[in-house]
């Protein structure tokens, strides 16, 4: 058995130890028609048996990185500098635990410490968890929190339509049974204002996604005081992420509670896990917030250390009453992103974000001059936009994909009246060669 | 354990005493001493109002968080405001300074119910 | 190592890059005035001062590569570097969820594939492997009890029996579902006390949440009788999986009568903890809940795979799949043990719990006397002194042990969970024994050095009650 250390010896020495003979005996309490069962699972490989069975699937698959690719929506093709994995990668920070003691924990407490601060510091607000799931669960975290926060007496979340259709599902799965009622996305083409409309003693947040799932900038003047004159909490989805680098943060217009993906904070695609859930607040909700908390303090000597704080808000603690059941979350992924914004810094981000944007925004412009081809609200935008195609996204993509390029996002299957609308995304990992290749593939198939 | 014998008890462990016509409110010297060291006093809004054991707030520590029940239903008429800021006051003098909650009592018989400080320290002395 | 490592900010000096990016190849756009920014305060630094900072940062930390990890219930298990090489094939990951199906087929397969092996080992009949975590698992467990509940027009059903010795996700969990819980309580062996339970078995339960073995480390005694009567008074029984360590190959909690359970990825299969995630956990379910699982999942039709969302699902629990990197590393590990290699993990998990139990014991006298399973739990205090579970658990680390699980089970007072997992060696246990015996002496002899422990730390105890009091939770410049 691998990774097994024990000889027989060992057993022997150890049973005699017990006063059992035979391990089997340890287990007299099982039940004995459900004792040792046979599993039908396939027998034990090697090391070289299982890599060459994982290579194999490999084969099946055609990676991001085979394609021009211009497929965002929600997952983001971005660099990872190679120092990243390597030292996250290091067993010390991989295989340690929980930082619940933490004179031993100070690595991964100091660089949660990091990561909350520049994660305030990049979406402008005052403090930051230690992660969430992913961009999806912290959002419905945050709409939860805000109905606590209100103390139970205000019931209704208003959602905007444009936020990522998985994220609205996944906030309906959280929060089922009707306790609470989710409006304003019933409507698909419900607008800012129409959702401001919605506003009343019943409204315990008003949630939206800035840029949104079409890829717009929204016109956000005077939301935050529309939403805190009716005494609710404002929301912000701040996805792709990336677009901080450029783009005024949530923090500065108004917003309660900013939540995000963070996947293209050094994540990678892996086929859509692990990610990371970001979730940052006003200071004067930090008691009500879900997820750990990182916070700093000093030691018997008087040194700077770091330890996990506000824990009795937790499960483990408060149990029923706990402001969520998060016990593991990312931290890791969390580590990642730190590294990310660390390593890029103040003038890579900015640059990474700035690539995106021109790339993305030739991209449009070529595309525009296509026959039967029209950006669709040529409004302000970040790195995706919306298409409107001569023929279905589905027939497109096809013939895209068998010249190597990975079409955008088929916006019609969550969105009805947005007709043969596709989503393209471009990261700066488009090269120019890329983009113009795919200009000539849709100029080519719109013309068949 | 140190008692208020002015006050009366609840098996929760709040104390309550009349002060003029309102009703003051904390939490034993028993109680804080379990807690050990307070971090963080959630209290409610002036104007709320609780019945006899309603939940009225919540007392955190580094290791607990508490519910607290208010002994006697009424109307909250003050917050010690200075918890906020100072805590530990709840720690240092529990039945003085560290008060929370001033109401006006919507009915004064249910007094009678609470336990008097021998009572309520036969009956804390026992966990 | 114990020099104070700056914040990565105060290492920072203007002007200091580390990245590298290609040359803008694209004419530039005029960018949108009203919405750009104005500050960003990142820090700025070479890459070799990076390098430093975190290579430092990784010094200060424990881990399972360096040091014992006796943390009851989170099986601490060595975690194979192989794990690590396969979720670093680059086919296997550079892959975009949303990429249309034919050009994922290796990666759905290899979901598809841990579904059914996660499904024989625990004798369940469907799978999802969705759920980020073991709290995710538990409330898409409970989510899954209330629609199947549902679907049945059966509305009465408000209340959720939990065992007081379980871990508070499941209270929570049960909570955020919308269900109030009634807490039954343990008997003198570490058992459910049945006929407590069976006073509360009625029409109003939605079922009972228990694991087995127990955070106790305990199997169950009447496990089989427990599920009866919940399954007769229409209740369905939630399975939490965290200990499932103790029983791979041993039992199957589908055999045993439990309706639904939760994998932790991160325990019983040896994904890293990452020092507090990512970690996996995914659900498993009985036939008749089959419809509900959360999704979507893998399926295969015709050797071609692909995702389905279950018939009458509760939905999405978050965006995608779930942490697929954990996939690979779990699926890697099962493969790399097959079914007689994860018997012999659980009998080596519980040997080696037994054998350390019988080694400790003699200083810190076990909760309740019986044959443990993949952990035990003692009395950390130590009687005739002043010294609590906590200076125990402190005063290990001075030793070059991790501390063991404290303060948790809340039934037991100044408890020490102890779960040693099959991965450790005997002469491991015997050094932990060995410092435990010392630490009981020196509690007797040196108390005072117990409640100032540790001492040979990066730093020592910190202040916890300032932390929470004036919460500092980020740099401010």
């Amino acid at each position: 058995m691998p990774y097994s250390p024990h000889t027989d010896a060992d057993r022997r020495e150890m049973l005699a130890a017990i006063g059992v003979s035979s391990v089997q005996e340890l287990f007299h309490d099982v039940p004995e028609s459900f004792r040792f069962p046979d599993l039908k699972l396939p027998k034990a490989a090697s090391e070289m048996e299982i890599l060459d069975e994982l290579y194999a699937m490999a084969l099946k698959n055609s990676t991001t990185g085979c394609f021009a690719a211009f497929l965002g929506a929600g997952a983001y093709n971005h660099f990872v500098p190679s120092v990243i994995p390597h030292l996250a990668g290091r067993g010390e920070f991989a295989t340690a635990y929980t930082p619940y003691q933490p004179e031993v924990s100070q690595g991964t407490l100091q660089s949660i410490f990091e990561y909350q601060s520049m994660i305030a510091e990049l979406t402008g607000m005052d403090v930051v968890n230690a992660s969430h799931y992913d961009g999806a669960t912290s959002m419905a975290e945050a709409a939860i929190m805000a109905v606590n926060v209100s103390r139970g007496r205000r019931r209704k979340v208003i959602v905007s339509p444009w936020i990522h259709p998985q994220y609205r599902h996944t906030l309906r799965t959280y929060l089922p049974g009707g306790q609470v009622t989710i409006t304003g996305d019933e409507n698909l083409r419900t607008n800012l204002d129409d959702l401001q409309g919605m506003l009343d003693d019943d409204a315990a947040c008003l949630i939206i996604q800035n840029p949104n799932f079409f890829g717009e900038l929204m016109d956000v003047d005077g939301l935050a005081d529309a939403v805190h004159d009716a005494g609710a909490l404002l929301v912000v989805v701040a996805n792709p992420i990336i677009s901080l680098g450029l783009l005024r943060p949530p923090g500065d217009y108004g917003a309660d509670i900013v939540t995000a993906e963070g996947q293209p904070l050094g994540a990678g695609l892996n086929f859509g896990g692990p990610y990371l859930g970001v979730f940052a607040a006003r200071k004067d909700y930090v008691r009500g917030m879900p997820g750990r908390l990182v916070g700093e303090t000093t030691d018997t000597r008087g040194r700077r250390g770091y330890v996990l704080t506000l824990t009795p808000r937790e499960q483990h603690i408060r149990r029923e009453k706990a402001t969520s059941n998060i016990c593991t979350n990312q931290g890791l992924v969390a580590l990642m992103a730190g590294m990310y914004l660390a390593y890029m810094g103040k003038g890579g981000l900015r640059a990474v974000a700035e690539m995106c944007y021109h790339k993305a925004h030739y991209t449009a412009a070529q595309i525009e001059q296509l026959d039967g081809y029209q950006v669709v609200n040529y409004a302000p935008f970040f790195n995706e936009f919306p298409v409107k195609c001569p023929k279905p996204v589905a027939e497109i993509n096809s013939a895209l994909l068998e010249e190597g390029i990975l079409g955008g996002y088929d916006l019609q299957q969550d969105y009805p009246h947005a007709e043969n609308e596709m989503l393209v995304c471009v990261t700066e990992m488009n090269t120019r060669e890329q983009i113009d290749r795919l200009v000539a593939a849709l100029a080519e198939i719109g013309a068949r | 354990m140190k008692l208020d014998s002015n006050a009366r008890y609840a098996e929760s462990h709040e104390w309550v005493r009349k002060e003029g016509d309102l009703m003051v409110c904390g939490i034993t010297d028993h109680a804080q001493e379990e807690l050990s060291d307070v971090v963080y006093v959630e209290l409610p809004e002036v104007g709320a109002t609780f019945a006899k054991g309603e939940q009225f707030g919540v007392i955190e520590s580094v290791k607990a968080a508490s519910d607290l029940y208010i002994p006697m239903g009424g109307e909250i008429a003050e917050v010690n405001e200075a918890l906020e800021d100072s805590p530990e006051t709840v720690n240092e003098d529990p039945f003085g300074e560290g008060w929370m909650i001033k109401f006006k009592s919507s009915d004064p018989s249910q007094w009678d119910s609470l336990l008097a400080p021998e009572e309520y320290e036969a009956s804390a002395g026992g966990e | 190592m114990n020099q104070p490592e700056p914040l990565i900010f105060e290492m920072s000096s203007p002007g200091r890059a580390a990245y590298t990016l290609p040359e803008l190849d694209v004419p530039r756009a005029p960018l949108p005035e009203d919405y750009v920014r104005d500050e960003l305060n990142l820090p700025e630094v070479s890459e070799l001062e990076f390098v430093r900072h975190y290579t430092r940062l990784s010094q200060k930390n424990y881990a399972i590569d360096t040091v014992f990890y006796p943390l009851g219930s989170c099986t601490m298990k060595y975690n194979p570097k192989v794990n690590e090489k396969a979720a670093s094939i680059e086919g296997l990951t550079h892959v975009h969820p949303l990429q249309p199906e034919a050009t994922a087929q290796g990666s759905l397969k290899l979901m598809y594939e841990l579904q059914e092996a996660l499904k024989e080992i625990a004798g369940f009949a469907g799978v999802s492997l969705q759920p980020a975590a073991g709290a995710h698992g538990e409330f898409a467990g409970v989510l899954i009890m209330r629609a199947y509940h549902q679907s049945r027009g059966d509305t009465r059903r408000t209340k959720i029996l939990i065992p007081d010795s379980a871990h508070g996700t499941n209270p929570a969990s049960s909570a955020m579902s919308g269900f109030s819980v009634v807490e039954i309580p343990s008997d003198e062996r570490g058992n459910v006390d049945l006929e407590a339970l069976k006073v509360e078995c009625d029409e109003t339960v939605v079922g009972l949440m228990l694991t087995n073995p127990n955070t106790l480390g305990l199997f169950e005694e009447h496990v089989l009788e427990v599920n009866e009567t919940i399954h007769a008074c229409g209740g369905l029984i939630y399975g939490d999986g965290a200990n499932l360590n103790a029983l791979m190959g041993i039992a199957r909690p589908g055999d045993l009568g439990f309706d639904v359970m939760h994998f932790n990825l991160h325990k019983t299969f040896s994904t890293p903890h990452g020092g507090g995630g990512p970690g996996s956990g995914p659900v498993g379910v009985s036939q008749q809940l089959v419809p509900f699982l959360p999704g979507p999942i893998a399926a295969v039709e015709d050797d071609h795979y692909k995702l389905v969302m279950p018939e009458q699902s509760i939905g999405r629990l978050k965006a995608f799949y779930g942490n697929y990197g954990m996939f690979i590393r779990a699926y890697t590990y099962i493969r790399m043990l097959g079914p007689d290699g994860l018997r012999a993990a659980s009998e080596h998990a519980v040997l080696n719990a037994n054998y350390l139990k019988a080694k400790v014991a003699p200083h810190f006298p076990v909760a309740v006397e019986r044959t443990c399973m993949h952990e035990f739990v003692s009395h950390g205090d130590v009687e005739g002194t002043d010294v609590r579970a906590l200076d125990v658990a402190k005063r290990l680390i001075d030793y070059g042990f991790h501390s063991p699980t404290n303060y948790f089970p809340l039934i037991v007072h100044d408890a020490l969970m102890i779960e040693p997992t099959e991965t450790e060696s005997k002469q491991t246990l015997d050094a932990f024994a060995d410092a435990m015996a010392h630490i009981a002496e020196e509690a007797r002899t040196d108390p005072e050095l117990l409640h100032t422990a540790p001492h040979t730390t990066p730093v020592t105890r910190l202040d916890e009650v300032q932390a929470a009091r004036n919460p500092v939770l980020r740099y401010k410049g």
